[in-house]
């Protein structure tokens, strides 16, 4: 099992991001993060607190659970349904820039998901899109705007994403494939 | 801040492909309803209170006998988790013309609707309906028997205030006998290990209660005295056929939930009524009103807890019931 991201890697990997966004953006006025559960919600809090050490300013920050709005809900004739969580985005998204936080982009069908989540919370001025991995293989015309690591994957392959406050330690790893 | 919570629920899914008893909610499938419920509540605290969840389903209300709230709410539910809805009414079905349960029943069955969610007046109804239907089957009232979606959104509404359920004293109060409400709470919150007292005239209260593993008094200063929570239950004057107590009168001045007893509850105790309230019968106007009230809360969270089941049943069962 390959480690391809270590803690110290993705420190230094977010603090890069949170420069990009300040730079690209042109500072922090209207910004807002929304992470999506579960590990898109630890990650945007810390580019939270790295946007807090370098401006000064708290920038607002939310959850997004998107299962209620999975395309994949109902295609099977019979099977559980996935555990629907809480959305808490306690801020009014209207005309704010959204930075929208996930930890892998993949197919892009999670992503769908949580754009058409968040446009049913509001009209924001415009939705950036921040990955920790871009593993490839889009199913959908989506991009992501910040990317931690760009890592070339085979469909056999996944990505697995650990972090300090859900898994006890930060790491990306690669497993299974033909390797 | 909140914490961030993983895995809080062991199960995903529900055992059962219907909801008719709350008997037959384990204590995790009770607290996966919950939770759930949790995550629709803020779906109707947003802007847009729609989700397209259930987009493509179609559910069936069916209400054999009148209802105000329990219907509306379903159908709130149903919408705001985008399914098509379908309200048959008895005044205007075919029932008036003679038709049976059985026949009505197949007879929508033939539409292919994906969940059916049935009011009767008759205990059991609901058990015919999941057996001849393919369709996933709501009880929202069976005649004396169960309605576990109340149950299950009062158990939410205690959760939300106390935390927990486990350890609570719950004084459930007034028509026990009459009452679907009381056997679907009584399964449920000793299911969750509250400690669940019953109290009522001895005319108004079943014979096997006892067997259900909750304390019975006839005093109901003993139902209330440290009680966490105070639950009224509604004098069913129309299932009523015979004298069960002397008068509205008598029985408010003896069974009667006022400011005085209230005070030997908990200060932090919580009043509930499943409604529609008689107001001067089972509760005083001024503590159906007054601070400890969470009557209004039961039905806000009504849609919740409703939404939730909607949900978890449209995916069909999780294992012993799949077809």
């Amino acid at each position: 099992m390959p480690v391809v991201m270590d803690a110290d890697r993705i420190g230094r990997t977010l603090t890069r991001i949170a420069h990009e966004i300040l730079e690209r953006n042109k500072g922090i006025d209207d910004l807002a993060l929304v992470g999506v559960r579960t590990r898109g919600v630890p990650i945007a809090r810390r580019i939270a607190r790295s946007l807090k050490e370098i401006t000064g300013h708290d920038i607002p920050t939310g959850a997004l659970d998107i299962t209620l709005y999975r395309d994949d809900l109902m295609r099977q004739q019979v099977g559980p349904q996935p555990l629907v969580r809480r959305t808490e985005i306690a801020f009014s998204i209207d005309n704010r820039k959204i930075l929208l936080v996930d930890d892998v982009l993949y197919t892009g069908r999670t992503t769908r998901a949580a754009l058409d989540a968040l446009i049913d919370f509001g009209r924001p001025k415009n939705i950036q899109l921040i990955v920790l991995v871009d593993r490839g293989h889009r199913e959908l015309p989506i991009k992501a705007d910040y990317v931690g690591k760009n890592l070339p994957t085979s469909p056999e392959e996944s990505v697995q994403v650990h972090l300090q406050e859900s898994d006890g330690r930060d790491e990306v790893v690669l497993e299974g494939g033909a390797a | 801040m909140t914490v961030e919570q993983l895995a809080t629920s062991a199960l995903t899914a529900l055992r059962h492909k219907h909801l008719l008893s709350t008997a037959d909610l384990s204590p995790e499938e009770i607290t996966l309803v919950l939770d759930t419920a949790e995550a629709m509540k803020e779906v109707g605290a947003r802007p847009i209170k729609k989700v397209p969840a259930l987009r493509g389903k179609t559910v069936v209300n069916l209400f054999f006998e009148p209802s105000t709230r329990t219907r509306t709410s379903f159908e709130i539910a149903e919408k705001r988790l985008s399914a098509d809805t379908l309200n048959i009414a008895i005044a205007t079905s075919s029932v008036v013309k003679g038709e049976t349960l059985a026949d009505t029943a197949l007879t929508l069955e033939a539409m292919s609707p994906d969940m059916i969610v049935i009011r009767h007046s008759s205990s059991g109804a609901p058990y015919l309906l999941s057996r001849i239907c393919r369709s996933a089957i709501i009880n929202a009232g069976d005649g004396m028997h169960e309605h576990p979606t109340q149950a299950l959104l009062d158990a939410y509404t205690i959760r939300e205030r106390k935390k927990r359920l486990s350890g609570l004293k719950v004084a459930i109060i007034g028509d026990l006998l009459h009452s679907r409400v009381l056997r679907s709470n009584v399964h449920l919150l000793t299911t969750m290990g509250a400690e669940v007292w019953v109290c009522g005239p001895p005319t108004l209260v079943p014979a096997d209660i006892r067997r259900l593993g909750v304390t019975v008094t006839h005093v109901i200063d003993d139902a209330v005295r440290e009680a966490d929570v105070v639950m009224l239950l509604r004098i069913q004057l129309e299932r009523m056929e015979g004298a069960f107590f002397p008068s509205l009168r008598e029985y408010f001045a003896v069974f009667g939930m006022t400011e005085a007893r209230l005070r030997l509850a908990k200060p932090d105790v919580m009043i509930m009524h499943p409604g529609p309230m008689n107001r001067g019968v089972e509760i005083a106007s001024e503590v159906a009103d007054g601070p400890y009230s969470v009557i209004l809360d039961q039905v806000a969270n009504g849609v919740a807890v409703r939404m939730a089941v909607l949900y978890l049943l449209a995916g069909g069962a999780a294992h012993e019931d799949a077809a």
